[in-house]
């Protein structure tokens, strides 16, 4: 089997503006990010599904602190970065950059706030890159 | 499956002091704690008779530009050429470098094994610190989302808050106990409750001619955003261990050998081990279903329950990680933990004494250091000599819980006095 649901092949969606994932073709499950093996059956029969990217905000932070990717990013203390883990409309859950939401007044943010996709586009020509995030729906 | 082959005892535990040691490798800190270890065995042993060494570390690679580092920490003992073993399982290396230990003397393939964890932090900026240890969660999948560590565990707690109704006061309240309990541990980072460290800071600015900061209480010093920042809400700085430098070893021998070296040997009664996914990936983001599986699998091997344990020393990194680790030990049922915290049951006058050292968040987290230095402290307890702190009564059981990332491992372990 040579494995096509790779990173590299989530972030090459990601840059298309596209949000994929794997499914297994018998069971119908899905995952987001895309595995090329199925961990409650083994079986490495998947193809690939795009999801909607709704979905709603499952667990949140602002942070102030920021790893040395956000500071590039331009967040910092006055401008915290606000992250989460969204549950999407189809089940899986993913880890993303939630953008236009106060991280400065945090304890207005609320879980289960309806959010859309969002991609974020970063870089020039061949160095481009894609940022997952969601944005109030 | 879920037995030892043979029992596994703890006769001999040291520890270097945690904190910020400039100039200071990690090398050093191990042959303070190795020695102390010595100094320990109540009835002596010869080094050159241990046969093989286990080693958590987390990332010398990354901290300290030092990998291969388990024959050299032997080498600067004098334990070459013995088999020299580093184990990397992020903050939970030494705890399973620890169970690595038991299982090896519980398989007869040696009788007496040494086991550390060491890690030296405090070279690196905070910025870069913060990237390393963000490279125990998924780098393809949590990190480019922005995840730090105490980003992490913060949305945990905006979970955790969002379904029992804990609040931002919840945890400052667990922060103040560990502090509390620290300032009796000469050992600990911080040996200062957060009211002294508080009035520190007024006569400081006192000194220095400036306004002097009118906090009344802790509560109040802790709700200041200059005094206590948000690091990611809802945790502050005073809701996150250290950044720390350390070093830990506690020496194991097969059960029938114990009396030989110890007067108070401590028996390993139960061990547990536990793995699991990105923290997205799972049901609960309000349990860490690892602990939960590790704890099970210990209590079943010690044949006890949660309830029979006397005190425990659980992976505080932050101080909503020490509420839900109360939880999935069975010491309180799910959503009564915070509770429980902000009654004072987990305080060392409590019903179930948590983190009597001062927890990872006072007494310092040198993250792969920190599954034995739990281990250091529930041998002190159990023998009697932890001074000061010493928490009273007959102690029979004291167990720890060691957390690799956000429960991508949790290790746990019951230890038990006999007499």
């Amino acid at each position: 089997m040579e494995n096509q649901f790779t990173v590299t092949a989530f972030n090459n969606y990601l840059k298309a503006h596209r949000l994929m994932g794997s499914r297994d073709i018998s069971t119908g499950e899905m995952f987001l990010p895309p595995r090329p093996l199925n961990p409650s059956d083994f079986s490495t029969d998947m193809d690939w599904i795009e999801f909607s990217g709704k979905g709603e905000l499952r667990a949140f932070t602002s942070i102030y602190i920021n790893s040395t990717l956000m500071t590039e990013a331009g967040f910092n203390r006055s401008n915290p970065c606000v992250v989460g883990i969204i549950k999407t409309a189809e089940g899986p859950s993913i880890s993303a950059l939630v953008v236009g939401l106060n991280g400065t007044n945090p304890q207005t943010l609320k879980i289960g706030t309806p959010l859309k996709v969002k991609f974020i586009d970063q870089g020039e020509g061949d160095a481009r890159k894609t940022l997952l995030a969601f944005e109030p729906a | 499956m879920g037995k030892l082959a043979r029992g596994v005892a703890l006769v001999g535990a040291g520890m270097s002091k945690f904190g910020v040691f400039k100039g200071k490798t990690s090398r050093d800190l191990f042959v303070e704690a190795f020695v102390e270890m010595l100094g320990t065995v109540d009835k002596g042993i010869d080094p050159k008779k241990i046969e093989a060494f286990y080693m958590g570390n987390f990332s010398s690679d990354l901290f300290e530009g030092q990998g291969h580092l388990a024959p050299i920490l032997a080498s600067w003992t004098g334990l070459n050429p013995i088999p020299a073993t580093r184990i990397e399982d992020a903050c939970a290396s030494a705890g399973v470098a620890l169970r690595e230990g038991i299982l090896a003397v519980a398989s007869g393939m040696y009788d007496i094994v040494l086991v550390a964890g060491v890690e030296k932090m405090t070279d690196l900026p905070t910025e870069k610190v913060t990237d390393t240890l963000a490279t125990a969660a998924d780098v393809q999948y949590e990190v480019p989302a922005g995840f730090t560590f105490p980003g992490f565990y913060a949305s945990m707690a905006t979970a955790y808050m969002d379904k029992y109704g804990a609040t931002p006061e919840t945890f400052m309240k667990v922060g103040i106990k560990n502090h509390e309990h620290g300032s009796l541990n000469e050992k600990a980072q911080f040996g200062a409750k957060i009211s002294t460290l508080m009035e520190a800071r007024k006569t400081s600015a006192a000194k220095k001619g400036l306004p002097i900061p009118q906090w009344t209480d802790e509560m109040e010093f802790l709700h200041d955003d200059k005094a206590n920042p948000i690091v990611a809400w809802p945790m502050r700085l005073y809701d996150c261990s250290p950044v720390s430098d350390g070093a830990a070893v506690v020496l194991l021998v097969s059960e029938e050998l114990a009396r030989q070296f110890s007067d108070h040997p401590i028996y390993v009664a139960g061990t547990g081990q536990a793995s699991d996914g990105a923290l997205h990936d799972r049901e609960s983001l309000t349990s860490i279903k690892s602990a939960r599986l590790a704890a099970e699998q210990a209590y079943k091997m010690a044949n006890v329950g949660p309830q029979d344990i006397d005190f425990a020393e659980v992976h505080d990194c932050f101080t909503i990680a020490e509420v839900i680790a109360t939880e999935d030990l069975g010491f309180f049922k799910p959503g009564e933990g915070w509770k429980m915290a902000e009654d004072g049951q987990t305080s060392r006058s409590g019903e179930k004494p948590i983190n009597l050292s001062g927890g990872l968040k006072s007494k310092g987290h040198p993250v792969g250091a920190s599954g034995i230095g739990q281990v250091v402290e529930v041998w002190k307890q159990l023998r009697g000599e932890a001074g000061e702190r010493q928490l009273a009564g007959n102690l029979r059981y004291g167990l720890t819980h060691n957390v690799g990332g956000t429960g991508q491992t949790c290790v746990v372990h019951i230890f038990e006095k006999r007499d």
